[in-house]
C-alpha cells in the first residue's frame, strides 16, 4: 500500500505544476498555490476537514478565516424578469442530473421556486408590499456557516468543506436516515424515494446521478468552480445582476461589495445557522 | 456392504453436487479467464501501470472519490501531456468507453457488483438519454 | 434454557403462527421495499419521517420502562417483584429488537448502516443513541440470562451482575432521553424544540411500559399458570398511574406554552393534531381523530385504575392498562414524530397516509417483537415452573 501511495504522490505532485486549467473566476482557496500541495499531502489520510474553520459562534464574532463561498439574489431582478429565474432553475436540473418525478412528494430539488412568506416566515409583515411578497421567491441550500444538518449527520456523509464553507454531500457514504432533512430549517434537502435514472429528462455526461435512497441537494457547483466555472444558476443570470456569487470573508469581493451597498436579509435568522445565501428583496 | 443400491448412487450424486463449480466451468465459458476489452481508442497509457490498475484501481477510485468530495482536492493528473481529472466518469470512461466489454468482463467473472454505476454513468447510457454540452 | 420454547399447548402454538404469519408478511414487504426504495412508503419529501421512526420513538419508551421493574426490585429492595423483574428485562430486549429493526426498515441504504461505526460523529444524536440502545439490548440479554440462570439452579445469583443491573438503570433513562434528543435539538423545529420532551418521553415510556408487562401478567395468569402476585400488580398499578399523569402533565403544559404565548410556531403543529389546520382553504386534519382518540383513552384509562373496585377486576384492570397502552402509542408513536413535520419548513402542509406496504413491515416487525417477547416469557415462565414445582 505505502508503495502505491508513494507512486501516486509523485503522480499528483507532478500535475501540481499544470494547475487547475482555465483561470478560476472565484478565488476558491485561502492561499492558491499552496491549497493544492496541501490537499496532495492530505490525501493520504482520512479527511483532514472541519478542524481549521474557526467562527465557534457565541459571543462576538471572531475574525473570520479562510474562504466561505456565498451568494447574494437580487429577488427584484427576479420580479421583473420571472423567465430568467424558470432559467436558472432549468439550468441547474440539467446540468445535475436531477429527476423531475411526477408525483410532488417523491421530488428532488436542488433550487426552487416557493411562496414569499414560506421562503422568509420571519420577514412577513401584515401589510405587505404585493410587488415585493407577491411575487415567488427561490430557495436553495443556504450553505450555512453552522449547518444543522451537518451536525445531525451520523456518518460525515453531509459536512462543511472548511477550504470553501460549501456543505457538501457524499453520496457513497449516505445511508439514507434522514436525520438530515428533519434537521435542515429551509427544507433544502430530497430524498430519492425511487431509482431517479428513469426520471432525468436528458443526461449531462460530465456529471453522475444520484441512486435510490441517498439524500441530495445543491453542491454549489462545486464541479464547475473546480474548472473555473461559475455556478450554474449565476451563469443562466449573467450579466443581470440577479445572483452574484463570491467569497464572503473577502471584504473586496463582489458579493461583499454588493452587501455593503444594500440592504440584505438571509433566511430565518433566528435559527443561527448562519446562511450563506443572502437576498435583496 | 449394506444397502450397496442407495449408497453408491447417493455418494455419487453427492460428489457431484459437491464438484458442481469444477465441472459447469469447466464445461461451460464461466470459467474462462476473462478478456477485458482495450480501449476502441487504441490507448496504450493509464494513469499507472496495468498491473497496478488491475490489482487496486479501487483503492484509487476511492482515494479520487475522497480527494475530489471531501478534501476539495481535484487537481487534474497530467501524465505524459495528458490531462486526467480525477473522476470515473470524468476520466476513465473517456478511454474506457465500453464499460460493458472492459469493467463488466472481470466484474462479472469475480461476481462482484460495484455500485459505481448507480450514479456514475457510463457512455452508452449518456448516448439513451441525448447528452448536453 | 433455551429447550423450554420447544414444548407447548397447542394454543402456544398456533400463537407462534399467527404471528409467524404476520412475519412472513413483512419480510416480503420489505423486499420488495429494498428492491423499490423507500417511494413504496407514505413518506415525502415533507415528511421525511413516517411509521417506522415513530414506531422506534414508542418502542423505546417500552424498553426503558421495564426499569420501573428493576428499580423498585434492585434498589429499594421491593420483594414483591422479584418473579416479575424477569418480564422488564426481557421485554427490553423485544423492544430493543424491534428499534433497531424499525431503523433497518427506515434507511436508505440499509447495507451501509455499519458507516455509523466506520465513520463515528460524536456531533450526531444517532450517534449515541446506536451505543446506548445497543448497550442497553447488551446489559438486559446479560442481567436476565445470568439471573434466571442463577435462579434455575436455586442459587444465589453472582456478585458481579449487580453491577450490570445498576449500570442498567441509567442506561434505561439514557435511551430515552438520547432518543428525545434526537428531536429536541433540531432548530427548525418548533414542535420538538422543547426542553420537556426528554421527561414527556420517559414518562408516557414508565407509563407504557409496565402497562404492557401488566397484561402480559394477566395472560400469563390465565394461560400459563403464572401469578405475579397482587401486590406487584398494585404497585405496578400506582406506577403507571403517576408517570400517565405525569405525561398528561406535559402534555398540558406543551398546551399553555404554545397558547398562552400565542406564537404561531409553538401553536400550529398542537392546532394541526387537535383541532386541523387550515391553509390555501383546504383543511388537514388527519391526526384529528387520533389525538382525542389518545385524550379520551388516556384519561378513562386513568379513571379506571384509580377506582379501587375497577381494578380488582383482572378483565377491567386489562382493559385499562391496553387504553392506556393504545393511548401513549397514539400519542408518541403516531401523533408526536408525524406532527413535528407539519408545516414544513417552507409553511406548506403536506400529510403523511401509510401505505399498505408499509404497514405490512410495521406489522411484521411488531410480530417479531411479539414472538421474541413469547419465546424468552415462555423460557422465564417454565424455569420458574421447574423451580417451584
Amino acid at each position: 500500500m505505502d508503495k502505491h501511495r508513494r507512486k501516486f504522490l509523485k503522480i499528483a505532485g507532478a500535475s501540481v505544476v499544470a494547475g487547475i486549467g482555465a483561470p478560476a473566476i472565484i478565488k476558491l482557496t485561502a492561499t492558491p498555490a499552496l491549497a493544492s500541495g496541501q490537499g496532495v499531502a492530505a490525501a493520504g489520510h482520512e479527511a483532514a476537514p472541519a478542524a481549521e474553520h474557526g467562527g465557534q459562534g457565541g459571543h462576538g464574532e471572531e475574525a473570520p478565516q479562510g474562504v466561505r463561498l456565498g451568494m447574494v439574489i437580487d429577488l427584484r431582478k427576479f420580479n421583473e424578469r420571472p423567465e430568467l429565474l424558470d432559467a436558472a432553475i432549468a439550468t441547474c436540473i440539467a446540468v445535475h442530473n436531477i429527476p423531475e418525478f411526477p408525483n410532488s412528494k417523491d421530488e428532488v430539488k436542488w433550487i426552487w421556486k416557493a411562496p414569499f412568506s414560506g421562503v422568509f416566515p420571519e420577514h412577513s409583515s401584515q401589510h405587505s408590499a404585493k410587488k415585493i411578497t407577491g411575487n415567488p421567491a427561490v430557495s436553495l441550500c443556504n450553505h450555512c456557516d453552522e449547518p444543522p444538518c451537518v451536525r445531525a449527520c451520523p456518518t460525515q456523509a453531509t459536512f462543511r468543506n472548511s477550504a470553501n464553507g460549501i456543505v457538501a454531500m457524499d453520496y457513497h457514504r449516505c445511508i439514507g436516515c434522514r436525520f438530515c432533512m428533519a434537521a435542515c430549517p429551509y427544507g433544502s434537502r430530497s430524498f430519492n424515494w425511487y431509482d431517479p435514472r428513469p426520471y432525468i429528462k436528458k443526461y449531462n455526461k460530465d456529471f453522475p446521478s444520484r441512486m435510490k435512497g441517498v439524500v441530495e441537494k445543491c453542491n454549489f457547483c462545486s464541479e464547475r468552480l473546480a474548472l473555473g466555472q461559475e455556478p450554474a444558476c449565476v451563469e443562466a443570470c449573467q450579466g443581470t445582476g440577479a445572483i452574484t456569487f463570491g467569497d464572503l470573508n473577502d471584504p473586496n469581493s463582489g458579493v461583499r461589495r454588493l452587501l455593503d451597498k444594500e440592504f440584505s436579509i438571509q433566511r430565518k435568522p433566528s435559527i443561527g445557522s448562519k446562511p450563506s445565501v443572502f437576498y435583496i428583496v | 456392504m449394506y444397502n450397496k443400491g442407495t449408497i453408491i448412487p447417493g455418494l455419487i450424486i453427492f460428489v457431484l453436487f459437491v464438484t458442481f463449480p469444477i465441472w459447469f466451468n469447466g464445461l461451460t465459458t464461466a470459467g474462462d479467464l476473462p478478456k477485458p476489452e482495450l480501449p476502441p481508442g487504441g490507448e496504450k497509457k493509464c494513469v499507472e501501470s496495468a498491473d497496478y490498475m488491475r490489482a487496486s484501481h479501487m483503492q484509487l477510485l476511492n482515494k479520487w472519490r475522497d480527494n475530489v468530495l471531501r478534501d476539495g482536492n481535484r487537481e487534474i493528473l497530467e501524465i505524459d501531456g495528458k490531462k486526467y481529472p480525477k473522476g470515473l466518469q470524468t476520466a476513465c470512461m473517456n478511454c474506457h468507453s465500453q464499460k460493458e466489454k472492459f469493467c463488466d468482463s472481470c466484474h462479472t467473472y469475480a461476481a462482484v457488483e460495484p455500485y459505481c454505476w448507480d450514479c456514475h454513468l457510463t457512455p452508452k447510457e449518456t448516448a439513451s438519454k441525448e447528452a448536453i454540452h | 434454557m433455551i429447550e423450554k420454547t420447544l414444548k407447548g399447548k397447542p394454543a402456544y402454538w398456533i400463537w407462534l403462527a399467527f404471528l409467524g404469519m404476520f412475519m412472513a408478511v413483512g419480510a416480503a414487504c420489505y423486499i420488495r421495499q429494498y428492491n423499490v426504495g423507500l417511494g413504496l412508503t407514505g413518506m415525502s419529501r415533507d415528511v421525511s419521517w413516517g411509521l417506522y421512526i415513530s414506531q422506534f420513538t414508542f418502542l423505546v419508551g417500552v424498553a426503558a420502562g421495564g426499569v420501573m421493574l428493576v428499580l423498585p426490585y434492585y434498589v429499594h429492595n421491593y420483594k414483591e417483584f422479584g418473579r416479575i423483574t424477569i418480564l422488564g428485562e426481557f421485554l427490553a430486549i423485544a423492544a430493543i429488537i424491534m428499534c433497531l429493526l424499525f431503523i433497518m426498515a427506515d434507511l436508505g441504504q440499509p447495507m451501509r448502516a455499519l458507516n455509523v461505526v466506520l465513520h463515528p460523529s460524536p456531533n450526531s444524536m444517532l450517534f449515541y443513541d446506536a451505543i446506548v440502545l445497543n448497550g442497553y439490548l447488551f446489559l438486559n440479554i446479560l442481567c436476565g440470562w445470568v439471573i434466571l440462570t442463577a435462579e434455575k439452579k436455586q442459587v444465589k445469583p453472582p456478585k458481579w451482575i449487580y453491577f450490570f443491573v445498576y449500570l442498567s438503570i441509567p442506561f434505561a433513562v439514557s435511551i430515552h432521553t438520547v432518543t428525545a434528543m434526537l428531536y429536541c435539538g433540531l432548530p427548525g423545529r418548533h414542535f420538538w424544540l422543547s426542553a420537556i420532551i426528554a421527561p414527556r418521553f420517559l414518562a408516557s415510556a414508565f407509563a407504557a411500559g409496565p402497562a404492557l408487562i401488566l397484561i402480559a401478567c394477566l395472560v400469563l395468569k390465565r394461560v400459563a399458570n403464572f401469578d405475579a402476585g397482587r401486590k406487584a400488580m398494585n404497585k405496578l398499578i400506582t406506577i403507571i398511574i403517576y408517570a400517565a399523569l405525569l405525561n398528561m402533565f406535559f402534555v398540558g403544559l406543551e398546551f399553555f406554552v404554545a397558547y398562552y404565548s400565542n406564537m404561531p410556531g409553538h401553536i400550529e403543529a398542537l392546532q394541526y393534531m387537535f383541532f386541523g389546520m387550515e391553509h390555501h382553504g383546504v383543511m388537514y386534519n388527519n391526526l384529528v381523530p387520533f389525538m382525542w382518540a389518545f385524550v379520551v383513552l388516556a384519561f378513562g384509562a386513568i379513571a379506571l385504575l384509580v377506582t379501587p373496585a375497577a381494578r380488582k377486576n383482572d378483565l377491567v384492570l386489562g382493559i385499562a392498562c391496553l387504553m392506556l397502552f393504545v393511548a401513549f402509542w397514539l400519542d408518541k408513536g403516531v401523533g408526536f414524530v408525524l406532527a413535528g413535520f407539519v408545516p414544513n419548513p417552507l409553511g406548506e402542509i403536506v400529510e403523511y397516509i401509510p401505505t399498505m406496504n408499509e404497514i405490512g413491515i410495521t406489522l411484521g416487525v411488531w410480530a417479531t417483537g411479539f414472538m421474541v417477547v413469547t419465546l424468552l416469557y415462555k423460557i422465564a415462565i417454565g424455569v420458574e415452573h421447574e423451580v417451584e414445582g
